[in-house]
């Protein structure tokens, strides 16, 4: 196990991209001291350790930055690897980097739309959207997780659909997450939020609702 | 007599000017294994094979490896490197390989949109994707520094990742009325040596090829 000095991460309290992150050391049961971002007033360490992107979550070991939640987490498999998160068979770990890949282009691209768009177009993002969780029920079926019996990589990627897509519907006032049309993907996000790693690790539903609601009205109105 | 691609199993789904297919290529050259190359027309109808092996994205390229398909190129190149494990791409240390991973996603989502912006636009829209493109070439200029490759003294992931896009850097320069030689010297020199490697130069067209693709686009956009 890591020492609390060791392993840093930057965050902020409401980004699932950040939560990933935590969910991963957790797995691992890696020590590490976090620190809170105002991401309206970046701190000199933050622009510091990631001056490319300049955006939580950065993650510092022994003083050295990773940044990028997909290659921090595949970083945090490598260096500890006990409770591995990647499949070891080659052919697995493409399907597990797949379905991260899918994640952080169609689903978030999806919802994004859906959030920040408004009328027709509104109504042509949740169609959209609706695409991509039927994409992602059929994956599931006869799995309990993307990563077979246990969470993976996949689930760790794509966890945040369990928690902040219900977040959107509230915020955006849409509903996609039907269980009759999409059992599989219902049972996974009931699932992957009983798992004791990730229940104990989410931020609180009211709050983040309220920042999103916030962020959401500031985008639309600019 | 089975065929060393028959004997490997391999199959690429591919289109020849797409770099992502060549960050392919390159990567099964550098490992010296055979495969049977097949292209598919994305221009027009996707084949029966494509639309069963990436029913997903319905996009190439595609690998297929004793029947078992793999999509997304960089996730296909890792998969080379993993499976055919002698000259490796990756680095061996694990925050090197976080590193080698940084820049290549970088490569992904930002000089490939941008080079579309580039050619596909005009007026104001294009003069900002010209100064995007220059900030990008120069963010990785910075990262290449003094090194032959960004793998350092051998030829990495992140060249693998960003080799294919030098056919293109004659289209952005066209496009953009400027000179990658001029803006990015030390980059310009590294695409002159990717140029004098083998699996780059077979892998990869011409860029003026690549030009004559990108009017023909333009011309089907409207673009003028």
């Amino acid at each position: 196990m890591a020492s609390g000095g060791e392993v840093k991460l930057f965050g902020m309290w409401a980004s699932p991209a950040v939560r990933r992150v935590e969910w991963a050391l957790k797995i691992k049961g890696i020590e590490y001291e976090y620190i809170e971002e105002d991401l309206s007033n970046k701190s000199t360490s933050l622009l510091e350790y990631n001056p490319i992107n300049k955006q939580v979550p950065v993650l510092l070991h022994k003083g050295k930055p990773i940044v990028e939640s997909l290659v921090m987490i595949e970083y945090i498999d490598e260096v500890w690897n006990h409770n591995p998160i990647l499949p070891e068979d080659p052919y697995e770990r493409t399907k597990a980097r797949f379905w991260a890949t899918y994640s952080e282009g169609k689903c978030r691209d999806a919802v994004g739309k859906v959030y920040f768009t408004e009328g027709e177009e509104k109504e042509n993002a949740i169609k959209y959207l609706e695409d991509i969780v039927r994409v992602l029920d059929e994956e599931l079926k006869g799995k309990r997780f993307f990563g077979g019996e246990n969470i993976g990589f996949s689930d760790l990627v794509l966890g945040w659909m369990a928690f902040w897509l219900p977040v959107a519907e509230e915020v955006a006032s849409f509903e996609v997450l039907d269980s009759e049309k999409f059992p599989w993907f219902a049972s996974w996000t009931d699932n992957f939020l009983q798992v004791p790693v990730i229940k104990e690790n989410l931020p609180p539903r009211d709050k983040t609702v309220e920042f999103f609601q916030n962020y959401r009205q500031q985008r639309l109105a600019a | 007599m089975a065929t060393a691609a028959e004997k490997e199993g391999v199959v690429l789904l591919d289109f020849w000017v797409s770099a992502f297919g060549q960050r392919c290529r390159i990567a099964l050259a550098e490992k010296g294994v055979g495969y049977e190359y097949k292209e598919e027309n994305i221009l027009s109808d996707k084949s029966p094979l494509l639309l069963k092996m990436n029913p997903v994205h319905k996009k190439i390229p595609v690998l297929i490896h004793h029947g078992k398909p793999i999509c997304e190129s960089l996730i296909i190149v890792q998969y080379i490197d993993e499976v055919w494990s002698h000259n490796p791409l990756l680095p061996s240390n694990p925050y090197e390989r976080a590193k080698a991973r940084f820049w290549a996603d970088f490569v992904d989502k930002k000089v490939a949109e941008c080079g579309t912006r580039l050619w596909k636009l005009k007026g104001e829209a294009q003069g900002e994707a010209k100064k995007d493109m220059i900030e990008i070439l120069k963010l990785l200029e910075g990262e290449l520094g003094d090194k032959k490759y960004f793998g350092g003294e051998t030829f990495g992931f992140v060249d693998v990742a960003l080799a294919p896009f030098t056919a293109w850097f004659y289209t952005y320069e066209t496009c953009g009325k400027f000179s990658i030689e001029k803006e990015c010297p030390k980059l310009a020199a590294w695409a002159k040596r990717c140029k004098e490697r083998e699996t780059v130069s077979k892998s990869v067209h011409d860029p003026h090829k690549v030009h004559e693709y990108v009017r023909k686009l333009q011309k089907k956009y409207g673009v003028e």
